[in-house]
């Protein structure tokens, strides 16, 4: 280091100058010894949205960093801010549970493509009742969850469920508490079956619950009701109620075959969609392959068409197709559903779009 | 200090004395700032508040605080129930901690052995400093389902027939209620308003108490006729602290209380609290109505708790005239 000049204003000047080339050519340093041995001058990329997927997008950004070095930080902030933020440009990718329309994409130059699949699943508490016996069709479980069916042993139940002992005990809905897409799932599945239930219940991240009906924070808070209380039903994503051990119904879907919900069932839902749409979300609801699981959902992420960092643009790109090609397995032991290697393909043929 | 330095044909004192009386100003100004900042945060949340509120009160009017329907689809709010459950469980959490505190500060104060008053003082005052959270998921985990299973059914049988009373105890057991709230609250609020009430007992003259002792007092009477008048406002200093915990707790109530938005008579009954609505609703809130009633139920909470505040004052100040304290 130069010592500190007295004086003469050049000095200043010429001290100034040093400590800038100094300071200059340090930096230089240190970005080429960056770049060398990460192999490739690479951005780090960022992301915001829904928190549903969180758990796999943190997951697969730990393993893609490991596998290439590439950074990929994501916040769960919910699909509404996510929606928010990508229109903000404060984020390089956007996740969202509620896929936006062809006209949003469009005025917002917008490309949107599906990551991981999901299902929301009716679990129960009637005692002696095991998991996958009770049958119920999407009216009646409509009708329960309005509150007009009020009693385990009423008629419309035992209609569906000749031989099964249904007991005379008080029905409690077990709903979300806090604002959710797997409560917006689920409301829309059954407004899609009852126009009763869209009428007093309505359908969104937010409803009118019944009187009968306890709320719970999150899925865990949920799954707690539901446990705890006898006589519960509540709703739940595929994962929590597997990981909690709890008990299925057998749901009614289209083509009139009962299913327990399973990774298969909600694949097979994906299976019959036709996800060659602008924003390729089908309406994965209600499907009418013979072993869909009726109340399946995706998760979307949403990035610009034409970023004003190529680098960013092709680490968005770069990030979801070694996540899509790798991640299946790691999506499995989170209790997500993997997407179909056809819909794969159409996904990355999509992202073309993503300049 | 150094010797100030002596300069001719002036006072050595005078240039002392200034800059003292320049650093009592100095001093005198920055704490007002200080004191200012707070009271000037104060007025910023509420004016940030009825501004973010103010979609809401416009569409609503003052019917907002009335009106028994929170309906997110229709776009239709009011604060109704919301009030009536935070009320309701704290009221219950007063109900319940106010006798035990009590009984907790006097014990401690008038018969515990010397050598037990530390630990169980110190044993109450950490009750204070367990998490809110940690309360919630004890409540929903393991109060809730023995509630449901040991204590709901017998209350219910005993006095379900009951005309009136019966009400309030009707409906499916199911553990989560406005009840549990409060009883959960009133845990929580009960190690402040017995650490207060001892704290105040402490301040009874010895004298006064041994004289009564000494004309024969029972350790009851001695309570009431001497440490209950002569604290008086210290206690209800305490159990007004008790309130405004109970009114503001959030995380512990939203996991307990069932998070129905409707008013229902049975305390079995799930409800909702203002603190608990915003806890559920605000992340995601659509933008428009919904956000705005919610500012408008903070800025109803707010309200209530400063309510509550003014009049605990007027209540002490009133109590401090009548006994001449």
């Amino acid at each position: 280091m130069a010592t500190f000049p007295s004086g003469n204003v050049n000095d200043y000047r010429r001290y100034y100058m040093y400590t800038f080339n100094k300071l200059a050519q340090g930096t230089l340093a240190a970005v080429v010894g960056l770049a060398f041995s990460v192999g490739v001058l690479a951005a780090d990329i960022t992301g915001a949205g829904a928190t549903f997927p969180y758990a796999i997008y943190t997951k697969w950004a730990e393993a893609y960093q490991s596998a290439t070095g590439n950074k990929v930080n994501y916040q769960g902030i919910g699909s509404s801010g996510g929606v928010k933020q990508i229109k903000a440009k404060t984020v390089d990718f956007g996740g969202t549970d509620a896929p936006l329309k062809e006209t949003d994409l469009n005025a917002a130059k917008l490309v949107q493509v599906p990551t991981v699949m999901g299902g929301v699943t009716i679990v129960t508490n009637v005692p002696g009742i095991g998991s996958g016996k009770l049958k119920l069709d999407g009216v009646t479980a409509a009708d329960i969850f309005r509150g007009a069916i009020t009693k385990w042993n009423d008629p419309a139940i035992a209609r569906l469920n000749p031989g099964v002992k249904l007991p005379n005990l008080a029905i409690t809905v077990a709903h979300r508490s806090d604002g959710s897409g797997t409560t917006y799932a689920f409301t829309n599945y059954l407004a899609k079956q009852s126009m009763a239930f869209k009428r007093d219940v309505g359908a969104g991240n937010t409803v009118n619950w019944p009187a009968n009906a306890v709320g719970g924070k999150g899925n865990p808070g949920v799954a707690a009701n539901v446990q705890k209380i006898k006589g519960a039903i509540g709703y739940v994503d595929i994962a929590d109620a597997m990981k909690n051990n709890m008990t299925f119904i057998a749901l009614k879907n289209r083509t009139g075959h009962y299913i327990v919900p399973s990774r298969q069932s909600v694949a097979d839902a994906a299976a019959g969609a036709d996800f060659k749409v602008k924003g390729m979300a089908p309406d994965l609801l209600d499907q009418s392959h013979k072993n869909a699981w009726p109340i399946t959902t995706a998760t979307y992420v949403l990035a610009y068409e034409k970023g004003k960092d190529p680098i960013r643009q092709k680490g968005v790109v770069d990030f979801f197709t070694w996540s899509l090609n790798n991640g299946q397995k790691m999506a499995e032991e989170l209790g997500f559903v993997a997407l179909p290697a056809n819909v794969v393909k159409m996904v990355e043929a999509e992202m073309k779009n993503i300049k | 200090m150094s010797e100030p330095s002596v300069s001719a044909g002036k006072d050595p004192h005078a240039q002392q004395v200034r800059k003292f009386r320049l650093q009592d100003q100095f001093f005198h100004y920055s704490t007002q700032f200080f004191a200012f900042v707070v009271l000037a945060a104060l007025v910023g949340i509420l004016v940030s508040l009825a501004l973010e509120a103010w979609p809401s009160l416009k569409e609503f009017g003052p019917a907002f605080l009335w009106t028994n329907v929170w309906s997110v689809p229709d776009d239709q709010y009011g604060a109704l129930a919301a009030i009536y459950g935070t009320v309701v469980t704290s009221v219950l959490a007063l109900l319940i901690a106010v006798p035990i505190s009590f009984g907790i500060a006097l014990f401690l104060t008038e018969t515990c052995p010397l050598w037990l008053r530390r630990p169980l003082g110190t044993a109450i005052e950490l009750l204070a400093g367990v998490p809110s959270i940690v309360y919630g998921i004890w409540g929903l985990f393991v109060f809730a389902p023995l509630f449901a299973e040991y204590v709901q059914p017998p209350l219910q049988e005993l006095l379900g027939e009951v005309a009136i009373i019966g009400g309030l105890f009707s409906g499916p057991p199911i553990g989560v209620g406005i009840l549990t709230a409060g009883i959960v609250l009133a845990l929580m609020v009960i190690p402040f308003i017995a650490s207060v009430m001892r704290d105040v007992f402490e301040t009874v003259p010895h004298v006064l108490k041994e004289s009564a002792y000494g004309v024969g007092c029972t350790t009851w009477e001695v309570a009431r006729n001497v440490v209950l008048p002569y604290t008086r406002v210290g206690v209800i200093g305490g159990i007004m602290l008790g309130l405004g915990r109970a009114l503001g707790e959030t995380m512990a109530v939203t996991f307990v209380i069932g998070n129905a938005n409707r008013i229902n008579g049975s305390l079995f009954a799930p409800g909702t609290s203002i603190a608990s609505t915003l806890a559920n609703e605000f992340g995601e809130a659509d933008p428009g109505l919904h956000i705005a009633s919610l500012f408008a139920l903070g800025l109803v909470l707010f309200i209530i708790t400063f309510v509550v505040l003014a009049i605990s004052r007027w209540l002490i100040s009133r109590s401090m005239g009548s006994e001449g304290l």
